[in-house]
């Protein structure tokens, strides 16, 4: 039989590798599209022409599993009910600092509906002492309000409720502090007895383990680029300001859980998580059992905004429970334990100085960062200060502040929010020094392609069009003002990505990876790429996700997912369909290399054969199924297009006697490579904008100084955007092909909105009223104060 | 919806219709917070529940009780405690875990399902006092593997991310409909406001609302 072209490359590439030549489209369609060589495996398949002329990828095909949503059937893991499930309940600490003495789960154990006491050996989450031994202590040192202290598995959720109050801990108190500025202050009570750091996730976070720490203070981590001393002095103005954000918690609608299962032979976690491959690595590590024996499973998932990955104290202590008493073991955390113990976005209070020559050409950029990850670090925030605008020089201090409050983690676009809120605002200020328009100056320091594009359309919207470049103009109490800002994410890969395409003899279609599908809607994007590459409707493909029995995908965390997976999947499409026509063609009477498939047809080259449906075609297969796997091949020119961003626009309306801000419109201008489903993408755009509307505007964690406890854990109090505070939201999805891979697609969930609406905000409110408020949450009060400051003549401290 | 309902009932099934309050609906039908009930000649407990009769009133709890409840057309006999929520009764005891339980304390509305008409927030509602009323919920909203209008048109408009609002969201907007069949945006966002969802997905389920009620009234 003839080889294909394919498993010709195949073939030849396990002993020299095999490169073709391709022209590929780059660029933005109707601003810059061009077109780029690139050198490219043989086995790649052929280069796909821009959305226009696709027939489902770029579209908006409905969501593959969006009856299942709509109608209450999809079934998320805290819907998991097992025969005989057990459901577990943790005990947590109820003093913000303190050595535990004594764990008494006697009473707990004689309660009738109990089946298994844990006490927990090894708290996961917090930062870790690189000196453990400095804690001296029988059980884990409780480092915040909520911790989890131990567990108890019982028959009903009520008999684990009062179990679980029926454990008694006694503490050994310690001196705690809540309050990041006072916990930096010399002489305030440690959270560590020493050094601590904590690792970042999948999903990114954490801090760096190579700094000093002092006190508190776990930094600085410096980065320098030139001599900024220099810059400032051949500057002609310069800007700065202080920019305070508070910490917000992720609240997904789902709170952290699994229902874990452990049998003689296999460890099966239903797990609420952005990445099962993850769970089940953690899950192997910490049991110390082989990957073979762990299943992780993950259909639908609940939010997670970069929260949820790994095994968790929660994943860690059902298993453990599971193996205990040998039943299921459902463990999902109550509202109250999601905010306080499975992380948070950190804080910052960042002094940020900006220099500039008069043509706006930046000479130097300077900040100096602290915040707080509670007992975690990663509080980091100087991405967009580093890789937003040229500058002649450039130095960064982050410092992490250690308090007694829950780890922060990785969220949404970890550290840029925060950042851009400060650098965003700065900018503008400096814009305002030099009397330039904001997009005049942004066009003359950020050199990237597609962001100018972006401003470009800004420019030319009806809504910037509509400011005022006069800031404060408007006379009367409400004001109305317009702002915008830039915001910048990196393009990760996630290398191991892989999945499986089958072919099946009855002409049905089935492509298969662990990948969860978080909301962001892969699942339909998998369907569409097989639906392009077979012809057939994307309806009738069967995407099985969200299992580690099948090929390992990628961790839904930092916008990897669509622009890892998807080259992947397009790959094993295309190698399983001329896998096909080689297997198929001498039942056809034809040569592999006459045949193609074409809209779902079998198609001669030359002719010399009628056209057959693909599902016909298939019935000639010699085999029951053809089932071809393929892994993430590396980005065809890694060294070109590393970040990708967008432009958002606020408009807004300030109560100047009430202090409210009342966000009106947003028109959001993105970029993600290609768009590989616009609905799906236009989706999480509005999602970027409205929670970072709800960071800006409403969302605060408050501690009580006076006892530790977090005043605000649950969802009345804890504010979040609901229907009322949702503007307008004109999203502009920009086409940006930039030759990297058989998709060309790239991630957008960081970059959307959340990053930028922030400093757009605060942009559009000076805008308004000539006052510049520099603090989150944006409340009446902290507006009303930032009014009095600037009409007293002195900036809001 | 079938009309016919338990003539034990206090709250009337028109109440949806008659513009009354949550504060007088939730008086009218008798729903209370108490852990231990008291009812005086409910239908809707079964002959072993009823046996407990001391004094001529039912006393109900702290142990399993067993009830009679409407759910989404057909009649269904459980053992609950008193103080199960009707979120709990529905999926746990009926595995009707379509209705999802968010906040657990009333104010995120993903728990939503209609009492006869109405809209509650199933958390906050005793499952005993669900007896005797026509309990909808997300999957009752679908007949026959027919998805509802509504639900067709949260498809349409990708009204959905992670999904995890989407029954509280779609239950919100099929009780403004009956009682509102052509709604503003503005009385779209007003009868989502109690709903909280977290990936932002809010102006696609006003478009979805807006477009099944066109739909519904060019029908």
């Amino acid at each position: 039989m003839t080889k294909s072209p394919v498993e010709d490359a195949l073939t030849a590439q396990a002993a020299v590798p095999v490169k073709k030549t391709v022209q590929m489209p780059v660029g933005v369609p109707d601003y810059t599209l061009t077109s780029e060589t690139r050198e490219v495996p043989a086995s790649e398949p052929p280069v796909w022409p821009i959305n226009k002329d696709l027939k489902f990828v770029g579209q908006s095909i409905e969501r593959y599993d969006g009856v299942a949503k709509a109608s209450g059937r999809a079934r998320y893991t805290s819907d998991v009910q097992l025969p005989g499930m057990l459901y577990a309940k943790f005990v947590s600490a109820t003093v913000p600092h303190a050595k535990v003495v004594s764990i008494d789960t006697s009473a707990a154990e004689k309660h009738p509906g109990v089946r298994g006491v844990h006490v927990i050996q090894h708290v996961l989450g917090n930062a870790e002492l690189r000196n453990p031994a400095l804690d001296q202590a029988k059980y884990p040192v409780v480092r915040y309000a909520g911790q989890p202290v131990a567990a108890v598995a019982a028959t009903t959720p009520y008999a684990a409720e009062e179990a679980a109050a029926l454990v008694k801990v006694q503490y050994d108190t310690m001196p705690f502090v809540v309050d990041d500025v006072k916990a930096r202050r010399p002489g305030a009570p440690n959270v560590f007895p020493g050094a601590a750091d904590e690792e970042g996730s999948a999903g990114g976070g954490g801090g760096p383990s190579d700094v000093k720490q002092t006190g508190n203070i776990h930094g600085p981590s410096i980065h320098k680029r030139g001599d900024t001393d220099q810059g400032f002095k051949d500057a002609d103005v310069v800007v700065e300001g202080r920019y305070v954000t508070q910490v917000q918690t992720h609240s997904a609608l789902e709170t952290h859980g699994v229902v874990a299962d452990w049998k003689p032979d296999l460890l099966t976690v239903y797990a609420s998580t952005q990445g099962t491959s993850g769970v089940r690595e953690e899950m192997a590590g910490f049991f110390r059992i082989p990957l073979t024996q762990v299943r992780v499973i993950t259909e639908y998932m609940g939010g997670g905004f970069g929260a949820k990955f790994g095994a968790g104290n929660h994943g860690v202590v059902a298993a453990a429970l599971s193996k205990k008493t040998g039943a299921p073991v459902r463990l999902m955390l109550d509202r109250e334990e999601e905010h306080l113990s499975v992380g948070n976005r950190p804080s910052s209070d960042q002094l940020l100085r900006i220099g500039a020559k008069k043509d706006g050409t930046i000479t130097a950029i300077h900040l100096v960062a602290y915040g707080t990850a509670g007992c975690g670090t990663g509080a980091g925030c100087a991405g967009p200060a580093q890789n937003l605008y040229q500058t002649a020089s450039l130095h960064t201090e982050e410092n992490d502040v250690f308090i007694n409050a829950g780890p922060g983690t990785a969220m949404r676009a970890p550290g840029h929010p925060q950042g851009a809120f400060a650098l965003e605002q700065t900018i503008d200020d400096l814009a305002a020094k030099l009397s330039m328009d904001p997009i005049d100056l942004r066009d003359k320091t950020d050199s990237h392609p597609v962001r100018r594009v972006e401003r470009q359309i800004v420019r030319e919207s009806d809504l910037w069009k509509s400011r005022n470049p006069v800031a404060g103009a408007d006379q009367g109490a409400v004001k109305r003002g317009v702002g915008l800002a830039q915001s910048v994410w990196y393009r990760f890969v996630s290398m191991g990505s892989s999945a499986e395409v089958r072919i099946h003899r009855d002409g049905s279609l089935e492509v298969l990876s662990s990948v969860q599908d978080i909301g962001s809607g892969v699942k339909t994007v998998m369907a569409q790429i097989l639906a392009e590459q077979f012809g057939v409707p994307p309806s009738q493909i069967a995407v099985k996700v969200g299992d580690t029995n099948y090929p390992e995908g990628p961790q839904s965390g930092g916008s990897v997912t669509t622009l890892s997976l998807t080259p992947a999947v397009r790959d094993a499409a295309w190698q399983a369909s001329q896998k096909f026509l080689a297997d198929i063609a001498p039942a056809l009477g034809a040569t592999p290399r006459d045949l193609v498939l074409v809209d779902g047809e079998v198609r001669s080259r030359s002719g010399k054969m009628e056209p057959i449906a693909f599902r016909r075609a298939a019935a000639k297969m010699t085999s029951s199924q053809i089932a071809v796997q393929a892994k993430r091949i590396p980005d065809y020119d890694p060294k070109k297009y590393l970040t990708y961003g967008g432009v958002d626009v606020a408009e807004v309306e300030v109560d100047t006697e009430l202090g409210r801000i009342h966000v009106r419109r947003v028109l959001s201008v993105h970029d993600c490579g290609r768009p590989m489903n616009p609905a799906q993408t236009i989706s999480q755009i509005n999602g970027g904008v409205i929670q970072g509307i709800s960071f800006t505007l409403l969302e605060n964690r408050l501690l009580d100084p006076v006892y530790g406890l977090m005043v605000n854990p649950d969802l009345d109090q804890y504010k979040i955007a609901g229907a009322r505070e949702v503007p307008d939201i004109d999203v502009r999805l920009v086409e940006a092909y930039l030759g990297q891979s058989s998709t060309d697609a790239s991630g957008i969930g960081e970059a959307a909105g959340v990053v930028s609406i922030g400093a757009a905000i605060g942009n559009a409110v000076y805008n308004a009223t000539g006052v510049r408020v520099r603090r989150t949450p944006m409340t009446p009060a902290v507006v009303l104060a930032a009014l009095r400051a600037q009409a007293q003549g002195k900036e809001m401290a | 919806m079938s009309d016919s309902r338990d003539t034990t009932s206090s709250a009337p099934a028109e109440s949806a219709h008659s513009g009354m309050t949550r504060r007088g609906f939730l008086k009218g039908a008798g729903l209370t917070a108490a852990g231990t009930a008291l009812l005086d000649g409910v239908q809707g407990l079964t002959r072993e529940a009823a046996a407990q009769t001391t004094h001529g009133v039912t006393e109900l709890g702290p142990g399993p009780t067993s009830v009679r409840l409407h759910v989404n057309g057909v009649e269904h006999t459980i053992e609950i405690e008193p103080r199960a929520t009707l979120a709990e009764a529905l999926r746990i005891h009926l595995g009707l875990t379509g209705t999802k339980v968010v906040c657990d304390r009333g104010v995120c509305s993903g728990c939503t399902v209609l009492l006869d008409r109405m809209p509650v927030n199933s958390c906050m509602t005793l499952a005993i006092d669900a007896i005797g009323h026509q309990v909808t919920t997300i999957e009752g909203l679908s007949s026959e593997g027919r998805v509802h209008p509504l639900q067709a048109a949260f498809v349409k408009h990708d009204a959905m991310q992670c999904g995890f609002c989407t029954p509280g969201m779609v239950m919100s907007c099929a009780a403004l409909l009956e009682r509102n069949p052509h709604p503003t945006e503005h009385e779209v966002r007003h009868a989502v406001s109690g709903n909280l969802c977290r990936c932002g997905t809010y102006p696609k389920i006003f478009a979805a609302t807006l477009d099944a009620a066109g739909a519904t009234r060019n029908a």
